[in-house]
């Protein structure tokens, strides 16, 4: 095994960096946009309702 | 399978089956990676880079996983016409491509102490990055077809099952051809990791999975909520 001067610590805490980082943005994002498409369609199902 | 062909049915089951996984999976995955990171002993030979393997496995299957479940609902889509399963295909396509995309980060991460390089254009890695190229152009072509309408689904769907060819390249690429990629650890009914090291790993796993399925249950909410609002809309605009 080749031995890096960085400090091993550092590669685990890039992998999580990046590997939670992106788990939680896509967690955000998918929520969000499932909660703007379920409020565009009531608000369209209320607008038709008004009529 | 065609009893959740109806839309409302299946968002009653999505309603409080998307958070019940979301939670499940949060309270999995964290408790598993805290478990590999503070308390599971560091590997003889890969140190303390061995605690990748939490986040990074777990990515890998559930990217091959990912591109398998495109697969089936491609052909459900194709064969039975469920009209589920072209919105499943499009609402798995970007989780897919993220968890591809941090397995071939973390991958790579480790890969620089544990081999001497960030990167080589083996097997393995070669077809796991085609995986993440396969995910990007499914999108793609899914979004078109949307655009077009529902008749050009089929493009994405036969596209979908096409691009199966690469799993089964991914999971033998090590045992074919040489590669710096160790060969599987785990295989059915057998392990070569020690419990102390594969506990965590399966729990982790199982808790990747239900975020994974939270994720596209979302996704599928909003496709359907999409649809919804512009045939409302359109309903309306007919009418006036």
């Amino acid at each position: 095994m080749m031995h890096e001067a960085l400090d091993q610590w550092t590669f685990v805490i890039a992998a999580y960096a990046i590997g939670l980082g992106g788990t939680a943005a896509l967690i955000a994002q998918s929520w969000l946009a499932m909660r703007k498409a379920e409020a565009r369609r009531d608000r369209a199902r209320d607008k038709g309702r008004e009529k | 399978m065609h009893g959740f062909a109806n839309p409302a049915r299946f968002l009653r089951l999505a309603q409080w089956l998307a958070p019940l996984l979301l939670t499940l999976g949060l309270v999995l995955a964290s408790a598993a990676m805290a478990w590999g990171v503070f308390v599971a002993p560091a590997d003889a030979l890969q140190g303390e880079t061995v605690r990748i393997v939490y986040l990074h496995v777990p990515t890998a299957w559930l990217g091959m996983g990912g591109w398998t479940a495109i697969a089936l609902a491609s052909l459900t889509e194709l064969v039975w016409r469920h009209p589920l399963a072209g919105i499943a295909g499009r609402a798995i396509a970007i989780p897919g491509a993220i968890f591809a995309a941090i397995c071939l980060a973390t991958g790579s991460i480790w890969g620089r102490p544990a081999w001497g390089t960030w990167w080589v254009w083996d097997g393995r890695l070669t077809s796991m990055l085609v995986l993440f190229f396969l995910y990007l152009a499914y999108a793609a072509l899914a979004d078109a077809a949307r655009r077009d309408g529902e008749g050009s689904s089929r493009i994405p769907a036969i596209f979908g099952i096409v691009g199966a060819v690469n799993i089964p390249v991914i999971h033998y690429s090590v045992l074919w051809w040489n590669s710096l990629h160790q060969p599987p650890s785990i295989t059915m009914g057998q392990s070569a990791m020690a419990a102390e090291f594969l506990v965590p790993l399966l729990v982790s796993t199982v808790g990747f999975s239900c975020l994974f399925g939270a994720v596209v249950l979302m996704r599928m909410r909003a496709i359907l909520a999409d649809q919804q609002a512009e045939a409302r809309l359109r309903r309306k605009a007919m009418a006036a």
